[in-house]
């Protein structure tokens, strides 16, 4: 076939698949938090509340597009883009399998962390464009947070580039034939992990949305699809850290049996299920105690698997 | 860190335990036969109302919903000549059902009556009479109170001795 016309549609595929399974997501996440709450969740609105996604879609398609007049205009309108383009982006370093690829940068990993460190201009503009104090708030809160977490997020992936030699994902994959990084990297991958959830502002790092003291933080004022702009970078992000967990830990595509698509599939799949389980399961920390987690005891921790690793494989070498 | 991992584990096995949801309209909530629904007037075994009308369920109404107008047949016995609920109003306390010496108000396991308009909320006699007994099946207030109607004199009542002579009952 026609490699341009390849990439074409395996990019198109991409922005679909992803975009599709982050409103999915939407329906998942509800089921799931129900069924670990004895509940049953949205079940009413097609077979096992499939439709419900559509429903909440139309819902919030038709709300007022309300720009609050004490606003800035032109960055509370840009602002939640921001988080869906940087995010989007990286979706195409992602190596899916061997030929779903959009782009097989040499540089994947750095990609990664710069469109991840630019997320966070989505939710400080956002809330500093609503001129709002408990927005602003909200954004400083993401500010700081991405800030402290960003640096052992980097670093906690270093111990992998070491071993596979590389920064593209795909030579990282393709390294992880005889073993899987997460047994000589458990360590790094917890990290990555944590700084992962801390990155997606997911729970219990949602502490620049935490809705029981900032009202709904950086996103106090938006409503309708510039809500659901934020609300879909945010599963955007889950899919996007699950994804790469399951490349440079789990061995991305690579698995008995079963096609790479499946198994790609099915590793992101998991860790999604993990980022809701602990939505479900664990209370948000305090500021202050999120902070001195990151700096004490992440950052330590990060550097020593550093210096570990860096030691092992220079030892391996001679 | 421990205690994390122990409840990431307890919330994940909570995927096992039987959910607590009645889905309500499929399935129906048990309702008790003493719940306090929908507010119905009863009729005695005789099949007459048993509303005496005297009022003591408006009074007793801690939100004024009931009205209604007292008036006698023309063998003496007084009944409601209109009866109404207003339903919007009602909290469903049960005090009118505790005020009533006669039965005649009782609270129904029965609490479906969502109304698009809200006019349609409020209830009158029509509404409200029911062709039988309720909880109470036996009981008849006139049977029992010495009350002279139509076809039952003083002292004709149940368990009720014959009136003494006034002329006769001399100290």
């Amino acid at each position: 076939m026609n490699p341009v016309l390849l990439k074409i549609i395996v990019l198109v595929g991409i922005l679909l698949v992803v975009l599709g399974l982050a409103s999915g997501l939407i329906w998942l996440e509800r089921r799931l938090l129900a069924l670990w709450q004895d509940r049953y969740g949205p079940n009413r609105v097609g077979p096992f509340g499939l439709l419900q996604v559509m429903a909440d879609m139309i819902k919030i398609f038709f709300k007022e597009d309300w720009i609050p007049p004490f606003a800035d205009k032109w960055v509370f309108v840009f602002a939640p883009s921001i988080v869906m383009i940087t995010v989007l982006l990286t979706f195409a370093i992602i190596p899916f399998t061997s030929v779903i690829q959009i782009t097989d940068m040499n540089v994947g990993i750095l990609f990664f962390l710069g469109m991840s460190s630019l997320g966070v201009y989505s939710v400080v503009l956002g809330g500093w464009a609503s001129n709002n104090k408990y927005s602003l708030l909200g954004g400083m809160r993401a500010a700081s947070q991405m800030l402290s977490y960003e640096v052992f997020m980097g670093l906690s992936l270093m111990g992998t580039v070491m071993l596979a030699g590389s920064f593209s994902l795909r030579a990282i994959v393709e390294a992880q034939q005889h073993m899987w990084f997460v047994i000589p990297q458990f360590l790094g991958f917890v990290l990555f992990f944590i700084a992962g959830v801390a990155e997606t502002r997911r729970l219990p790092f949602d502490l620049p949305e935490a809705e029981s003291e900032l009202v709904a933080g950086f996103h106090s004022e938006y409503s309708g699809m510039k809500f659901g702009m934020f609300f879909v970078g945010e599963y955007l992000g889950v899919i996007l850290i699950s994804a790469l967990i399951s490349v440079l830990f789990f061995g991305g595509w690579l698995g008995p049996v079963l096609p790479p698509v499946v198994w790609i599939i099915l590793k992101t799949l998991f860790f999604i299920c993990f980022f809701i389980l602990l939505r479900a399961a664990l209370p948000r920390p305090r500021f202050d105690q999120l902070m001195s987690w990151g700096w004490k005891w992440m950052l330590p921790l990060t550097l020593a698997n550093l210096a570990v690793t860096g030691a092992v494989v220079v030892a391996m070498r001679r | 860190m421990w205690s994390v991992l122990r409840s990431l584990w307890l919330v994940l096995m909570h995927m096992f335990k039987p959910r607590f949801t009645v889905q309500y309209p499929d399935e129906k909530p048990y309702l008790a036969p003493r719940y306090r629904g929908r507010i119905i007037l009863s009729r005695d075994p005789d099949g007459e109302e048993r509303c005496v009308a005297c009022h003591l369920c408006a009074i007793a109404c801690p939100v004024d919903c009931i009205s209604l107008q007292a008036t006698e047949d023309e063998h003496g016995r007084r009944y409601p000549e209109w009866f109404r609920i207003n339903f919007s109003r009602c909290i469903f306390c049960g005090l009118c059902e505790e005020a009533c010496p006669t039965y005649a108000i009782q609270l129904t396991p029965d609490i479906e009556m969502g109304e698009y308009n809200r006019q349609n909320l409020v209830y009158e006699k029509e509404n409200l009479l029911i062709s039988g007994t309720g909880k109470y099946p036996g009981y008849n207030f006139w049977r029992v109170a010495g009350v002279k109607i139509k076809d039952k004199d003083k002292g004709e009542a149940e368990r009720e001795a014959p009136p003494a002579d006034l002329h006769t009952l001399m100290p």
